[in-house]
């Protein structure tokens, strides 16, 4: 069996050699690892063994030849001559000479790349990622039927970095909608065309916010909500939009409100921003839920005396006053564990039983309204719900809130009585089913055992969302949290 | 819960995981009787002695190349380079030996060490004690790089470093060790190698970031907040291996995505996100995908005015927020 | 017997230990040639070699205790390496790519050498880096109060790199018990040693770190086995670093991709090959009535067939799996990861 033997490679980066002198002759013996030709390259100069025992056989490449490596140079014939040093034991022989044959003709160069990206394999990839939807630009704007127009706080930011109009943009008559790029057609980002097409939009109809008249991927949402929730109030008047409506969005005003009868001695309040948004939500918190009432006295004998009891040692170990806050909160989320539609959320789909507990403490700012949220509060201790809520309130009256902290409120407990009060009808914290108000704890006389007698008593009052719950559950679930406080366990620890 | 400065919620990492490993030694220039040039070894070597804390010749190539055989022979060594600005001459023993050690020998030898050194800028440090230079490292695979922002992730994250059993590169804020402070968890914990943090959600601008910058994106994020712009803020937190998941998902619920960096910006890992961005998200952009970062010059310079030309403050964040928010 | 104690008297090592170290020197060198060969037929893409260095490489070896004291070797010290206990087909592997091979799974070019179970430092190109990690290995054993050394080994071209200065700086300036051998075979690729320095012994500067430096006749195995012991012997006392540096020759070019004669003349590379320190040992030994020549023949022919086989065993072990390259980057998870500090604390 004739053996090829190939021009190997003398030296990384070396294409090829020259063959310099041959050192055997066709015919004569040769023994493995024998050296049969002398071979030079740019970077060295060799002798090469023989791969294999045998017989010289024919020279394929002759002296002077310049060989490319991996071409064949000569053939050897394997005989059955001579066993030499060089041969391994029995059986393995056959086997290595055979690999032997297969490793001098196939030796591939290092150079040469095992996975080369083919021009298929590129143009398969190109084609790929052509778009498939391409939304055809009209090429010049048509005045719509029925315009929506921006909210205002987007407009009124673009107006303020262009020149300083930092007035709020009101919703004007109708204005051509899609205003063009100059050369006639409109931009369209991928997000922007995703939602067109997911939402079935024209997006001719929407009035861009973006640079030069661009429709915004919120221009998109903001329509689309619109459009839907006007489309509702044709089908059903009472219904509303679901709460999963895009969080931050905010809602239309459904109604305009007068413009400001100015007469001599009036002073106008300019409107800011927050009082816009306290009035937006509490107008739409109104006409979401419609809002039953009921209150019930309690008893706060008990947790007036625990209070006593314990405050100074609760303010000198954990450097907080101890109030009656904790205390209703922690009743309040007791109670909202057994009445599991308190702290809930309605849908189309039906009622959303909220699996955690984030409890909203309304703060009273001079300016502003703010409900800090205490996540997961249930989890807590009476110790640690005072010691949370002392901080969120710090906090919420330095402006240094976190975001989670004011959002993902599930219910919401408002210490009225804080403010000296008695008795208050709050408004729902949208998309809650409730608030709760504790009002003031004044001493009254009260009627114990047939006798009188003067108890601390302050009045819990409950808002709740009539959709969700009658008053049945509202009435039992504050009953619920009295009877808590009522029965506080005086000796227990408030850890 | 405590409050810490990110200084020594560093020390206590390191205090703690050399007291619960005995193999965990630190070692680098100025770091036993001095404490380290910001005092972030101070007292570890009354507490541990000369040898687990040991003072270093000043040759970064052997900090690094001893550790690295420390590190071989059973040890955990935490290389302390004095100034990010002089990792350089340990780059090779980083590069070409800690990164490769694993793979080069097919998983026979691995380097459990953690290099650390203080980077970044507006203390006035100049040329060679301001750089931002880890986008080198993280274009090495073998390698691991980690960024903390607060001291709660200096802590975790040093502990995680401590105890990969890979060469993880920790590199600290000098501007932060003690003007950050925040909540340390008492007790073990650590942050997760490769996980992003989400710093402030919000819906109309993805905005990644890392380091000292982070604190200036929230500030950023806050003043647009009021003009009702939302803007999510993500802390990088690890640069190698990035949190792609983290990235893809806030690109695509924003749409609108700015990378930020007090590095300079050609060919950083602001640009890298950027890629990430633009081949995953593509079909939920709403704006092209911007970066802002140092600009085209070696470093910053000393003079106070060079130097605030040089950073990306609040006001120069903000502003490309807006510009992106109006596109 | 006569021959023993005379043979003791004048050499300080007995007989057997003289056979013992001729065979670990032959084995290196047919090992090598066979190296050499696959390299030419085209089926080793490279090799880089040791002829000429296995005299010191021996002396050394036999005075460590393998997977117990470590080695930070360079990519000459094949020789080294089979004394402490890796085999030809190890390094055939590794010559020919296979996925067996236990220094990088074919990952690394041949004769970067790496053994945890030996405890020999897994090597890469860049030089001289390996003499820091062999400072940082000596630095542990020392903390941990046990009596392990460490040695580590360059060639004279490397001693110029900033990392020599560094490692022999800092193992001085800490006691460590770590013996530096530099192998000085007068050229680094084509730069002669007088291109490479100024002083003519590397020796001389273990001065300036403040440890004694040692020149020794790298063609000697025994004058090398001598003041290797030496050294070895001074640093599990903890005396302290030594700087070893053996005169040797360079038998082939720098490396398959090299071709010395181009740069170096014929008449000093016959003479290099008249010291070569294999041929000159196997005349010593039979001067010595330790080894004749017809023991010496029968000695090669059977680490021939050892050679053979070996060679045979790895052509036919396989090639890795391509996508094993994506292997072994970072630790990949799997396995619990060791948390738990260790038993002994540091003595010091």
């Amino acid at each position: 069996m004739a053996v090829t033997v190939t021009m190997p490679q003398l030296g990384e980066s070396v294409t090829e050699g020259t063959i310099a002198r041959w050192l055997k002759q066709p015919g004569e013996p040769v023994a493995r690892y024998e050296s049969i030709v002398e071979v030079a390259s740019d970077k060295v100069n060799a002798e090469i063994p023989a791969p294999t025992d045998g017989t010289f056989g024919e020279v394929i490449a002759p002296e002077g030849a310049v060989v490319t490596v991996g071409q064949p140079i000569c053939t050897i014939e394997q005989g059955a001559e001579g066993a030499s040093d060089g041969q391994a034991a029995g059986g393995g022989t056959a086997r290595s000479e055979a690999e032997v044959e297969v490793r001098s003709e196939a030796v591939p160069a290092p150079e040469a790349l095992p996975r080369e990206v083919g021009p298929a394999a590129q143009a398969a990839r190109s084609e790929a990622a052509r778009p498939t939807v391409s939304a055809e630009p009209p090429t010049s704007p048509a005045p719509p039927a029925a315009p929506i127009e921006v909210p205002g706080r987007i407009a009124a930011s673009v107006q303020a970095d262009d020149g300083g109009e930092a007035a709020i943009v009101p919703r004007a008559g109708p204005e051509p909608a899609g205003e063009a790029a100059s050369d006639g057609r409109m931009h369209v980002t991928p997000a922007v065309r995703m939602l067109a097409r997911e939402h079935d939009v024209d997006l001719t109809q929407i009035r861009g916010s973006g640079i030069g008249g661009r429709v915004t991927k919120k221009d998109v949402l903001e329509y689309v909500q619109q459009r839907d929730a006007a489309g509702r109030r044709g089908e059903r008047p009472g219904a509303q939009a679901a709460p999963a409506a895009p969080p931050g969005a905010p809602a239309a005003a459904p109604a305009l409100a007068p413009a400001a009868d100015l007469q001599e001695g009036d002073r106008l309040l300019p409107m800011t921003n927050v009082r816009r948004a306290i009035a937006d939500h509490m107008v739409r918190s109104r006409h979401t839920s419609p809002h039953a009432w009921l209150m019930v006295e309690v008893d706060m004998s008990r947790v007036v005396r625990v209070r006593e009891a314990r405050k100074n040692e609760f303010k000198a170990t954990y450097g907080v006053s101890l109030t009656y806050l904790p205390f209703v909160a922690r009743a309040v989320l007791g109670s909202l564990r057994r009445f599991p539609t308190l702290n809930a959320q309605w849908s189309e789909e039906g009622i959303v039983l909220k699996r955690d507990i984030h409890l909203g403490i309304a703060v009273a700012l001079e300016e502003n309204l703010v409900v800090p949220v205490l996540r997961n509060a249930d989890r807590l201790s009476l110790s640690g719900l005072a010691q949370a809520m002392a901080d969120l309130g710090e906090r919420a009256r330095a402006n240094r809130l976190k975001l989670d902290e004011i959002q993902g409120g599930t219910f919401t407990v408002n210490n009225t009585g804080a403010l000296g009060t008695v008795l208050t009808q709050a408004i729902i914290n949208q998309p809650q089913a409730a608030i709760l108000t504790m009002d003031a704890v004044i001493k009254r006389p009260v009627v114990v055992d047939d006798m009188i007698g003067i108890r601390p008593i302050m009045n819990l009052g409950l808002s709740f969302d009539h959709r969700l719950n009658d008053g049945l559950q509202a009435a039992r679930f504050v009953q619920d949290v009295r009877t808590q406080l009522e029965e506080l366990d005086e000796a227990a620890s408030l850890l | 819960m405590p409050v810490r400065t990110y200084v020594d919620a560093i020390r206590e990492a390191m205090r703690e995981e050399m007291r619960r490993d005995r193999r965990v030694m630190v070692f680098g220039e100025d770091v036993g009787a001095k404490g380290g040039v910001f005092g972030v070894t101070e007292g570890l070597q009354k507490e541990f002695g000369e040898w687990r804390v040991m003072d270093a010749p000043l040759a970064e190539s052997c900090i690094v190349g001893v550790s690295v055989g420390a590190a071989l022979n059973g040890m955990r060594p935490i290389a302390e380079i004095q100034f990010q600005d002089f990792i350089l001459p340990a780059v090779d023993q980083i590069i070409s030996e800690a990164a490769k050690m694993r793979y080069r020998s097919a998983g026979d030898w691995n380097v459990p060490m953690v290099i650390r050194a203080p980077f970044g800028g507006g203390v006035h440090g100049a040329l060679y004690h301001s750089q931002s230079l880890e986008a080198m490292f993280c274009h090495v695979p073998g390698l691991k790089v980690v960024v903390p922002s607060t001291p709660h992730d200096a802590k975790g994250l040093l502990v995680a470093a401590i105890r990969d059993p890979d060469p993880v590169l920790y590199f600290e804020h000098k501007k932060a060790y003690r003007s950050i402070r925040g909540e340390v968890p008492e007790g073990d914990y650590t942050v997760p190698l490769g996980t992003a943090r989400l710093a402030r959600e919000g819906e109309d601008i993805a905005l990644f970031t890392y380091g000292l910058m982070v604190h200036t994106a929230l500030e950023a994020a806050q003043r647009l907040e009021r003009d009702g712009f939302s803007v999510e803020v993500v802390d990088l937190r690890c640069l190698r291996p990035l949190d792609r998941g983290a990235i893809v998902r806030s690109a695509r619920r924003c749409g609108k995505v700015l990378v930020a960096q007090e590095a300079n910006l050609a060919v950083s890992v602001a640009s890298e996100v950027s890629a990430i961005v633009a081949e995953e998200c593509f079909e939920y952009l709403d704006a092209p995908v911007m970066r802002i970062g140092g600009p085209e010059v070696p470093a910053m310079p000393f003079a106070r005015p060079l130097e605030d030309f040089y950073l990306v403050g609040t006001d120069k964040l903000e502003a490309k927020l807006r510009q992106l928010a109006r596109y | 017997m006569a021959v023993a104690r005379d043979v003791r008297s004048v050499t300080g090592v007995d007989a057997e230990t003289l056979r013992s170290m001729y065979r670990h020197m032959l084995r290196a060198r047919l090992l090598d040639e066979r190296c050499w060969v696959l390299n030419r037929q085209g089926r080793a893409p490279f090799w880089i070699s040791g002829m000429g260095h296995e005299a010191i490489q021996v002396g050394a070896a036999m005075h460590l205790r393998s997977g117990v004291d470590w080695v930070a070797p360079y990519y000459r010290d094949l020789a080294l390496t089979l004394v402490l206990g890796m085999t030809p087909k190890d390094h055939l592997l590794s010559a020919l790519g296979r996925a067996d091979d236990p220094n990088a799974g074919a990952r690394q070019m041949p004769a970067h050498f790496g053994c945890r179970r030996l405890n020999i430092v897994s090597t890469g190109s860049s030089v001289a880096t390996q003499l820091l990690h062999g400072a940082g290995v000596a630095l542990a054993s020392k903390m941990r109060g046990e009596d392990a050394v460490t040695l580590t080994s360059v060639g004279e071209g490397a001693t110029s790199e900033g990392d020599f200065h560094e490692a022999l700086n800092f193992a001085a300036t800490r006691r460590l018990p770590v013996v530096f051998l530099v192998e000085n075979n007068g050229y680094a690729i084509s730069v002669p040693a007088d291109k490479q320095m100024a002083t003519p012994d590397v020796a001389d500067r273990a001065a300036g770190y403040g440890i004694p430096g040692v020149v020794v006749d790298g063609g000697d195995p025994v004058q090398c086995h001598l003041r290797c012991g030496q050294a070895v012997a001074r640093a599990r006392r903890g005396e302290g670093p030594t700087l070893i540096e053996a005169k040797v020759v360079r038998l082939t070019s720098h490396s398959s991709d090299d071709d010395q004669r181009r740069y170096r003349t014929a008449e000093s590379l016959e003479e290099e090959r008249q010291r070569d320190c294999v041929l000159l040992f196997a005349q010593r030994l039979d001067d010595l009535g330790v080894l004749s020549a017809v023991d010496a023949k029968v000695m090669r022919a059977e680490l021939q067939t050892e050679i053979d086989q070996a060679t045979l065993e790895a052509e036919q072990a396989p090639e890795p799996d391509p996508e094993s390259a994506l292997d072994h980057v970072v630790h990949d998870g799997a396995g619990e990861l060791d948390l738990t500090g260790f038993a002994a604390a540091p003595e010091r």
